[in-house]
């Protein structure tokens, strides 16, 4: 008998042991496909999209309750990577061709309030209480997160001027 | 010498007899001179002078920036009056940096550094006074030339290749030259060799050049390592592919320079401005300039000082017979739409065109019919109707994989289509998406990776301010003890 | 000044003489001769014919255009519509009924071209298919072949007879009779030699001036010939295709007349008669159904030549261009897919090009005198 009650209480120990791991090593974490989306998304956390980060977004596009045209930042080339990703179609002249925009200090009517900066998901706006502000080219990402907490509404968008760099050709219009 | 054939091109009406045997002129000088600070593929120069500045000719105005970019020289003396935002002679109507000075008449030289004999001068210190001097591909390409001549350090170069082709219509400017000025060409050539350590200069002109070929077999003659070859003139022969397989029977490998080959190219415009560089000391200020087309009253060869408006170079060539449909910096095969007249002409400048209505033949476009006429034409063995197919679908990825990357925008596809589709724009078009994406994507990484900072700052600082409120409780717990045991 | 221009317009700035509407209007007037010889042959009836199935391609194209919501003019003088009109009636019997043609005009418009998206769009040759849906559908009409009557000789009908004739067919026999391909399968089917076959209606030299029965356009084998050399001096087709199909048929006609001199044809009848010519040079050159590359053009002129010697010997039609094209313009998006050429820089398989140091020995060779 103590042979029967041995070998079982093993038995359940031994196998309890490997469930144990395999929920603790083989655990599903997540859908990768959120992971993937995730690395897609420009990860500033703008909250444009209205999730409260990047990650939230990926998962409402990995489970198809928001559009693939749910990010401004990213713009069409994002939702149309998305849309082959998701295999999705989407209709892109929807979404507004919006031009690339960059958050700029208005130096007259700055308060040095330092909220936008406390904001600014890529830290591309510099300053210290009291202290006049400025943006970062390089860093602005043009999601606007401060042009929503400043005070005085010297922050501004302003769309970034095409230079011969960055011009290209439009398609030509349509054949008859 | 055996030449070979290249596949596709086509035969555009020439329309260079209008200019061909008309002498090179001396451009008079404008009161005002507007030098962009970008007149090459590169980054701007950046200006070393200030509004209010007195410049001699040839003096400094801008320093290149980084390993691709080429200085800019004062065209003539004077006083810079502005360093603004000018219409660049591009077709998007978009301004560029630019220097504007008001000359005083005079057209003073700076000193100028005179080499006796270049020969002794050893390779860097020729292709530093190359670069020095603002020399870029003057064929069009504008490519720095001073970075070409240091390519002998990585590959060895056997063959100069001095591109003569012209094949573009109307355009004379290297005829002329090449009629002229045949001396100092072949002495730029040598220079060249000499600094490329290359065996032996082939300069290439098309058969329908027949005095400038003359010429220059007689001023090569003397130079065993250099010699004239004649190709035949088929559009785009001056484009530097098709060039390279006509004279050795060899592709530039894909994604490979000509040097992977042993072989450069150069303009002979380049090829005077390096002998100009190196002999005179004088940086690249003027250049020559074919004004033509058919709404021109009397075309010309030009030498006209870098800077000038081309709306002043069209009055000076008596103005328009007829009102132009379109002005073209530029041949009628790749140059560039002008949004308008008073833009500068530049180093790139080969020709101002301004084409009247039947020159230009303009037709609404119709349907492909899938003739096949662009790949018959192409040079680079592309299927031009289904990369434009592709393009136009949105397709880009279909579309390089047709070999868009490979197109050299020579426009033989869309000249030959009987359908009149514009397949260069869609090519453009497509290049352009395709960069913008790159950069649009970059752009992406780099946010994340500057969000990704700001994330573990801020879960610092949250961990900070825990550990500190943490070690301020256990410090106040410290002492109510102590206080409790007193 | 700085105004970014919001149209701005691409290179090349010239363009050459080549257009849509020429080339169409090219290929029509090297298609007069035969087209004339046809009508001279034949009579006011295959004028009629012709001018019913052209007008009514016209109309239906129209009809077409104007559905789709696309604007007419510009497509209709583009002369797209006339050539498959124009083509189609010179496959069909001179003699046929009225509504032959404008029931081949819609199938070839409407069915052939517009439901795929007009110009440029159809897979198909129009005209092939719109005379393959008739030969199946009305063999009797279709294969009526009346001997020639030419205009000025005094057996020819009349204006009036041949309004007549176009409007309610004809049904005397006294005119009719089986074209050469089609007498030389029946009387072989019955189990006759060849040479019996032959002796009675196997001409060589009428066949090639075109004086026999047989479609309204594709029986002076000069004329055609004379066209087509027109359109290959023009550049408006090249010789790939017209060659190797009609070489293909020929040594594939040459080879079995070898093997069996009593059961198969030779190459010079399989040449001169039917619509193998007509074929070669204006119907499988279609530009639309064929394929872009020369070495396309080649495999694809070949396919026609196999087939259609293939179809008259072994099929259950006396002709089989139509049917032999039509099943090659299937394949032409295959061919095109997998032949292309090589890309400048590259390997034939894609990959980047590079030399063997013999091969860039070539550049030292260069300069040498």
């Amino acid at each position: 008998m103590i042979i029967a009650i041995t070998s079982l209480s093993l038995l359940g120990l031994v196998l309890g042991l490997m469930l144990g791991l395999a929920g603790r090593y083989l655990k599903v974490e997540q859908d990768p496909i959120i992971d993937e989306i995730a690395a897609m998304m420009p990860g500033s956390q703008c909250g444009q999209c209205g999730f409260p980060g990047c990650v939230p977004a990926a998962e409402a596009l990995a489970s198809g309750s928001a559009p693939v045209t749910l990010c401004p930042p990213g713009g069409r080339v994002l939702a149309e990577e998305l849309a082959a990703k998701l295999g999705v179609t989407v209709d892109l002249s929807a979404m507004a061709d919006d031009l690339p925009a960059m958050a700029a200090v208005s130096e007259a009517t700055c308060i040095g309030c330092t909220r936008c900066f406390k904001v600014c998901p890529t830290d591309a706006i510099m300053g210290a209480p009291k202290q006049i502000h400025t943006v970062f080219k390089e860093a602005c990402t043009g999601c606007k997160a401060c042009v929503e907490v400043c005070p005085t509404e010297c922050l501004q968008m302003h769309p970034i001027p095409v230079t011969l760099g960055t011009w290209a050709w439009p398609k030509p219009a349509l054949a008859a | 010498m055996k030449l070979f054939r290249f596949r596709g091109g086509v035969h555009p009406e020439s329309h260079k007899q209008a200019t061909g045997s008309k002498a090179i002129e001396a451009m008079p000088l404008q009161k005002r001179l507007y030098v962009p600070l970008q007149q090459h593929i590169g980054a701007p120069a950046e200006p070393q002078v200030r509004i209010g500045d007195q410049v001699l000719k040839g003096q400094l105005l801008a320093n290149s920036q980084g390993a691709i970019s080429a200085p800019v020289h004062a065209p003539s003396s004077g006083t810079v009056i502005d360093i603004t935002e000018h219409t660049a002679p591009h077709p998007s109507g978009l301004g560029v940096r630019t220097v504007v000075i008001e000359t005083d008449g005079e057209d003073r030289w700076q000193d100028c550094q005179k080499t006796i004999n270049p020969f002794e001068l050893d390779a860097d210190e020729i292709s530093a006074r190359v670069g020095a001097a603002g020399i870029v591909g003057l064929g069009g390409a504008t490519f720095p030339s001073a970075v070409k001549l240091n390519l002998w350090k990585k590959h060895p170069i056997y063959t100069l290749v001095i591109n003569g082709g012209e094949c573009e219509p109307y355009l004379t400017c290297d005829d002329r030259l090449m009629q002229e000025r045949p001396d100092e060409i072949i002495d730029g050539i040598r220079i060249m060799l000499h600094a490329l350590h290359a065996k032996q200069a082939l300069i290439a002109i098309e058969d329908n050049k027949p005095d400038a070929i003359e010429r220059m077999k007689v001023a090569a003659h003397l130079f065993d390592n250099v010699t004239v070859v004649v190709v035949p003139s088929r559009y785009p022969m001056g484009s530097e592919k098709q060039m390279v397989q006509t004279l050795t029977g060899l592709e530039i490998p894909a994604g490979k320079l000509s040097a992977d080959l042993g072989v450069i190219v150069h303009n002979v415009g380049t090829a005077y401005a390096v002998h100009s560089a190196l002999r005179q000391g004088r940086p690249l200020v003027s250049r020559i300039v074919t004004v033509g087309g058919g709404a021109i009253n009397t075309p010309r060869n030009l030498e006209v000082p870098l800077g000038t408006l081309v709306s002043a170079v069209f009055d000076y060539c008596g103005g328009f017979g007829e009102s132009p449909a379109r002005l073209l910096m530029g041949g009628p095969m790749m140059g560039q739409l002008l949004p308008h007249a008073e833009v500068p002409i530049v180093k790139g400048s080969s020709g101002v065109i301004a084409l009247t209505e039947a020159e230009v033949a303009i037709n609404r476009p119709r349907p492909c019919i899938r003739c096949g006429s662009c790949i018959n034409a192409c040079p680079c063995g592309l299927l031009p109707l289904e990369m434009a197919a592709r393009s136009r679908k949105g397709d880009l990825q279909g579309a390089v994989d047709y070999g868009l990357m490979d197109c050299i925008a020579c426009g033989s596809c869309s000249y030959v289509c009987p359908s009149h589709i514009p397949l260069v724009q869609y090519f453009s078009y497509a290049k352009g998406e395709l960069a913008a994406r790159r950069r649009h994507k970059q752009k992406a990484d780099e946010t994340r990776k500057l969000a990704e900072v700001r994330m573990q700052r801020m879960e610092q600082e949250e961990r900070a301010k825990a550990e500190a409120a943490a070690r301020r409780k256990a410090e106040r717990e410290a002492k109510s003890k102590q206080e409790a045991v007193v | 000044m700085n105004r970014q221009v919001s149209n701005p317009i691409s290179g090349p700035h010239t363009h050459s003489e080549q257009d849509t509407g020429k080339v169409m209007w090219t290929v029509l007037l090297a298609l007069l001769p035969a087209t004339a010889f046809g009508i001279y042959q034949f009579g006011w009836p295959a004028l009629f014919l012709w001018l019913i199935t052209t007008l009514a391609c016209v109309v239906f194209e129209a009809m077409s255009l104007w559905l789709a919501r696309k604007p007419i003019l510009p497509f209709i003088s583009d002369g797209s519509a006339i050539l498959t009109g124009w083509l189609l009636a010179m496959t069909l019997p001179p003699w046929a009924p009225w509504w032959i043609g404008v029931l081949g005009a819609a199938i070839a418009i409407i069915l052939g071209k517009q439901v795929f998206g007009g110009l440029g769009q159809n897979i198909f040759n129009p005209a092939m298919l719109a005379r393959v849906a008739l030969l199946i559908s009305f063999p009797v009409e279709m294969t009526l072949w009346v001997n020639p009557l030419p205009l000025i000789s005094s057996h020819a009908p009349g204006f009036i007879d041949s309004l007549l004739i176009t409007l309610h067919g004809f049904k005397i026999d006294v005119y009719s009779g089986a074209s050469v391909m089609g007498h030389v399968k029946t009387e072989l089917s019955n189990g006759k030699t060849l040479s019996d076959a032959l002796s009675q209606s196997y001409d060589a030299t009428a066949l090639a001036l075109g004086f026999v029965n047989g479609s309204l356009g594709e029986t002076s084998a000069v004329l055609i010939l004379l066209g087509g050399a027109y359109l290959i001096y023009k550049k408006i087709i090249s010789w790939h295709i017209p060659l190797s199909m009609i070489v293909t048929t020929a040594s594939l006609a040459i080879l079995m007349h070898g093997l069996h001199p009593e059961r198969y044809p030779g190459g010079l009848f399989h040449v001169l008669s039917g619509g193998l010519l007509l074929g070669a040079f204006f119907i499988a050159t279609d530009l639309v159904t064929s394929p872009n590359t020369r070495t396309g053009q080649l495999i694809f002129g070949a396919g026609c030549g196999l087939l259609v010697y293939a179809i008259r010997t072994w099929g259950g039609y006396p002709e089989g261009v139509a049917f032999a094209v039509m099943l090659m313009n299937a394949v032409t998006p295959l061919i095109d897919h997998y032949v292309r050429p090589r890309i400048y820089g590259h390997t034939a398989t894609g990959k980047t090009l590079s030399y063997s140091n013999k091969k860039l020995a070539r550049v030292k060779q260069a300069g040498e005198k």
